[in-house]
């Protein structure tokens, strides 16, 4: 198993660990719902850094980009980034990524999940047909996501750069905890604000971020969070999880990713996304929430009120927030209106459940 | 981890103490510690005569969903009324309010018959 410039630091601290794409990660510290409180309310700490990071460089970088991506990448100048996708060439996804653009149409880093990164890498090196430079960088690349309403200004002593009212998928690079050449975004996958630092592993930088976060943050209460609760944060959020809501199978245009597919530009089952576009979807991926007391899993089938299979669910938990439980999945499109009556087959009993709006927090 | 010594194991990870012919039935601090943050304990085998080994129910974390598995043939009387609204007591008394079943014992020896606290604590090494 790999390990990640924090996996002594997880261990140390007591966290439950576990094998996620290949690395050795920290599902939950002091409980999934403490954690999940401490993101919602004040601020976490995520290492999340077995995501991927390749830099894309040259004067062609910016046209593979938009070759390969559905959102629309020139709109980009230095300093924003974009959330993406990477369609395939049979109607589904390669993955979902970050783009950033770091020099206009010069020098890009695109973020990528973890289990993807021999796949992604190997997908956009197919289309480099024009030599632009490509870096896999995931391996010495550290990063951290420190969310929650008080993350940044709990984070604003160590850094120069003005975190505090660095605007929403923006970043900038700059000096963080006395380390230099730090990328710092206002981005993050828990909808309650935050940062995302993406640093250089070499020497003792990690150690030194790692440390002064907790330094500066413990008098306020910054936690350490695990991947089980940046799944629940995420899933109130109603975000996709590659490989739970979207797969190679799954449309941008079903999973309500329209907003970030661009028919301005050419790219991968363009012709089959638009058509879906102009004619809709048969299936659409919702937000649900439970009526009858049980909790939602991917997989378990979403049935109609005579039980005919209508859908499947993609994700489900017990939200933390709400208290109640709450899924993604999709169902045929005529059962996708807010409020439509579903069914949810968990184990042999049809529970009920409504389909709601998301961001369900 | 605690596992008190005045209780029987099984290798699935559930603990019962008998009184008379009564059992009381819960998950051990390993099993909660692992299941993660509870939030849902199903049972709907009350009343039922069931075999050693058994499903009688299941415990819905956060993440994740598993079965509980009957330590000893009998059938169950009650399920800790507790938690209906209070799962997590699984998580944080484990051994006490975080009981989860009642059941009649077909055979009280067969409690006996189980793993003791130094037993189960070698399979959860």
């Amino acid at each position: 198993m790999k390990k990640t410039p924090f996996t002594e630091k997880h261990i140390a601290f007591g966290a439950k660990m576990a094998e996620f794409a290949g690395y050795n990660m920290p599902i939950s510290y002091s409980g999934i719902n403490d954690e999940h409180a401490a993101v919602r309310k004040n601020a976490g700490v995520f290492d999340v850094s077995h995501m991927g990071e390749f830099i894309l460089k040259g004067e062609n970088a910016l046209d593979l980009i938009q070759r390969v991506t559905t959102n629309d990448a020139s709109k980009l100048k230095a300093g924003q980034a974009q959330y993406s996708s990477l369609p395939n060439n049979n109607g589904g996804l390669v993955d979902d990524l970050l783009v950033y653009c770091i020099e206009e149409n010069k020098v890009y880093m695109l973020v990528v999940n973890a289990s993807n990164i021999e796949k992604d890498w190997n997908w956009i090196s197919q289309h480099n047909s024009k030599n632009v430079e490509m870096h896999n960088v995931s391996e010495k690349t550290g990063l951290l996501a420190i969310q929650g309403p008080n993350a940044t200004s709990i984070l604003q002593p160590l850094t120069e750069i003005d975190i505090m009212n660095m605007k929403y998928y923006t970043f900038a690079k700059g000096r963080f905890a006395g380390v230099d050449n730090v990328l710092i975004s206002a981005t993050g996958y828990t909808g309650a604000g935050g940062v995302e630092i993406y640093f250089e592993d070499k020497d003792d930088c990690a150690e030194k971020i790692w440390n002064a976060i907790f330094e500066v943050g413990a008098a306020q209460g910054i936690k350490p969070v695990g991947l089980g609760a940046r799944d629940t944060l995420r899933l109130e959020m109603g975000y996709c999880l590659y490989g739970n809501d979207i797969d190679d199978g799954t449309s941008p245009i079903e999973a309500g990713l329209s907003w970030i597919t661009k028919f301005t530009k050419d790219f991968p089952s363009k012709e089959l996304f638009a058509e879906q576009k102009a004619k809709g979807v048969e299936k659409k991926l919702v937000g649900f929430e439970m009526i009858d007391k049980g909790i939602p899993r991917h997989g378990y089938e979403i049935k109609d009120h005579q039980g005919a299979t209508i859908g499947v669910v993609t994700s489900g938990t017990q939200s933390p927030s709400l208290g109640k439980a709450i899924g993604l999945g999709y169902v045929s499109t005529a059962f996708a209106a807010i409020d439509s009556d579903i069914y949810i087959k968990v184990r042999d009993k049809l529970l009920q459940a409504k389909v709601s709006k998301i961001p369900f927090v | 981890m605690s596992y008190p010594a005045n209780l029987r194991y099984t290798k699935d990870h559930e603990w019962i103490s008998l009184e008379g012919d009564i059992a009381t039935i819960g998950i051990t601090e390993f099993a909660q510690r692992e299941l993660g943050d509870i939030v849902y304990v199903e049972v709907e085998t009350i009343g039922k005569a069931l075999v050693a080994g058994a499903v009688f129910g299941t415990v819905e974390a956060v993440k994740t969903v598993s079965d509980l598995f009957l330590p000893v043939a009998g059938s169950i009387q009650e399920l800790n009324p507790e938690l209906a609204n209070q799962p997590e007591l699984v998580n944080s008394d484990p051994y006490g309010e975080g009981w989860m079943v009642k059941m009649k014992v077909d055979n009280p020896a067969d409690v006996d018959a189980l793993l003791d606290a130094a037993g189960y604590e070698a399979v959860v090494g």
